[in-house]
């Protein structure tokens, strides 16, 4: 369970990227987070695991506070939190096996990682979370011998074997093809449903984030202005949200709506 | 038309910045020149003298071979022994120094500043200094090489340091990874083919520096430059110099064809 009690956030310029936020997010759930780019979506989602700090307020990861985590606490807390970037954010210049176990390095001590020798069990999961998505033929090849596509997969594996029980994305298919969108889309509902992993997505696209969340929240100027199952979240809702009616290239269109 | 033409184009930027320049840097070199003597004349006029220098030095002595073959190998060995050293202890220094690994400017600014000192010594100077210290032979030249290969290898591999990805560090963030394990996993592998590479190019130039070195007695073939040289025996220092160039043109080939592979 995520909670978020009155979080803000001020830069330094003084802009407010979130203002008062208050959120609870139940295990298992597949949230969709939505706005105009801008509007405080990935900002949101980097408070989460503190890759970003916040100036006010508290979120706590099943109970614990991370804004007051300190050192090892933090390390234990994020460990539970997987993270999917736009850019994948692979080593590409190390092999795709390495990349995954790569999740794991937040169970050893830093010799042995330093040594680099990671127990069975560790590469048993990596293939494990490699076949889930498909892609463990490619285990020995050089991460930047693949696809956009094919790594951001390989970024879900990493995730994978962290077992981590919340998956944050940040605009996981931002840079790719209709194609592998939805097969990326279709990995990370699998997983939620399967391994009952919560799931918080920030996307672009509105038919996307109809067809695979259960839940959507709308962002606008860093505040929350829709929060509601998808059954609510209605066009005029989304025009709501974005201040404007919806574009057509807010759309993905074709493949997805006719894929599933 | 005119008109609207003119007021549409800027006008091109004056020229008289480049001329300026063009004036410093020939009364620059001409003040240089005068200043230490050096003339054209006299070069020409020294031209029999080389070819006399070149006429004792041909043809080689190669019987001289077998006396100088230990030395041109105690040459190479300093030049490996300095380079490791150096590369080892560059690491670190190359962590301190890039600003993004090492965020405290109160860290990166000072030993950046205590590299570059050491990069403004030349590696004759640094034998010099090591053969005051721990009197002559091979040692002085390894400490030498090792002092100078650090400077390079630190300078280069902290360049890259500062220009790799930093989304693979957020992914390590993420993931509960500590300081160290981020460098292991996010930087390292980053900068890995690009540092094997600096080393070997600081072993080419090693390799070169280490010929010369034994002329302050640091160990090497350089010492029986400055005998042969001293005894006039001239078709030995061209058996050197030939030896030399051999060694350095071969192990520049290699190290050339293998960073091509590296990057």
């Amino acid at each position: 369970m995520i909670e978020l009690r009155n979080v803000s956030k001020t830069y330094l310029n003084g802009t407010k990227g979130l203002n008062n936020i208050n959120l609870t997010i139940p295990a298992g759930e597949f949230v969709a987070i939505v706005g105009l780019s801008g509007a405080g979506k990935s900002t949101l989602l980097r408070s989460i695991n503190r890759l970003h700090d916040i100036s006010e307020g508290d979120i706590l990861i099943n109970g614990q506070s991370i804004t007051k985590a300190k050192g090892s606490q933090l390390r234990m807390i994020r460990r539970n939190i997987g993270m999917i970037f736009q850019s994948f954010n692979l080593v590409k210049r190390t092999t795709v096996l390495r990349n995954v176990l790569a999740g794991r390095v937040g169970y050893h001590s830093t010799i042995r990682t330093i040594i680099g020798k990671f127990p069975q069990k560790d590469i048993d999961l990596a293939f494990e979370s490699l076949d889930r998505v498909n892609i463990a033929e490619k285990a020995y090849t050089r991460a930047d011998q693949l696809s956009g596509g094919q790594q951001q997969r390989v970024a879900i594996a990493r995730v994978l074997a962290q077992e981590a029980q919340i998956i944050l994305a940040d605009e996981p298919v931002a840079s790719l093809d209709p194609l592998t969108t939805k097969q990326v889309m279709d990995d990370l509902k699998k997983i939620n449903m399967e391994l009952g992993i919560t799931t918080i997505v920030n996307l672009h696209f509105i038919d996307l984030a109809r067809e695979y969340a259960t839940r959507i929240i709308g962002l606008r100027a860093g505040e929350v202005v829709f929060d509601g199952p998808v059954s609510e979240a209605t066009d005029e809702k989304f025009a709501e949200i974005y201040g404007r009616p919806i574009h057509q290239d807010e759309l993905l269109g074709e493949p997805v709506s006719g894929g599933m | 038309m005119s008109v609207n033409a003119e007021k549409l184009h800027p006008k091109p930027p004056r020229k008289i910045k480049h001329y300026f320049t063009a004036i410093i840097l020939v009364v620059l070199l001409w003040r240089s020149a005068v200043l230490t003597d050096s003339s054209i004349g006299e070069l020409i006029s020294g031209l029999p003298n080389m070819l006399d220098l070149l006429k004792e030095m041909f043809p080689p002595n190669w019987g001289y071979f077998d006396n100088i073959i230990d030395a041109m190998l105690e040459t190479i060995r300093m030049a490996l022994v300095g380079t490791t050293f150096g590369a080892i202890l560059a690491v670190p220094i190359a962590l301190l120094c890039a600003s993004n690994i090492t965020q405290s400017r109160w860290l990166h600014y000072p030993v950046r500043m205590l590299l570059n000192l050491i990069r403004t010594i030349p590696d004759l100077l640094l034998a010099s200094i090591f053969v005051a210290i721990f009197g002559l032979g091979a040692l002085p030249g390894i400490f030498a090489l090792t002092v100078f290969s650090l400077g390079l290898i630190a300078k280069l591999t902290y360049e890259s340091l500062e220009t790799i990805e930093q989304g693979p560090l957020e992914a390590m963030t993420s993931v509960g990874a500590n300081k160290t394990q981020r460098i292991m996993f996010g930087v390292i592998p980053q900068v890995q083919a690009h540092f094997m590479s600096y080393v070997l190019y600081a072993f080419e130039i090693n390799v070169r520096a280490a010929a010369v070195l034994g002329l302050v007695g640091a160990g090497g073939i350089g010492h029986y430059y400055e005998v042969t040289l001293g005894f006039l025996e001239y078709d030995k220092t061209c058996t050197i110099i030939l030896f030399t160039l051999a060694v350095v043109l071969i192990i520049d080939y290699v190290s050339t064809k293998l960073r091509e592979k590296l990057i």
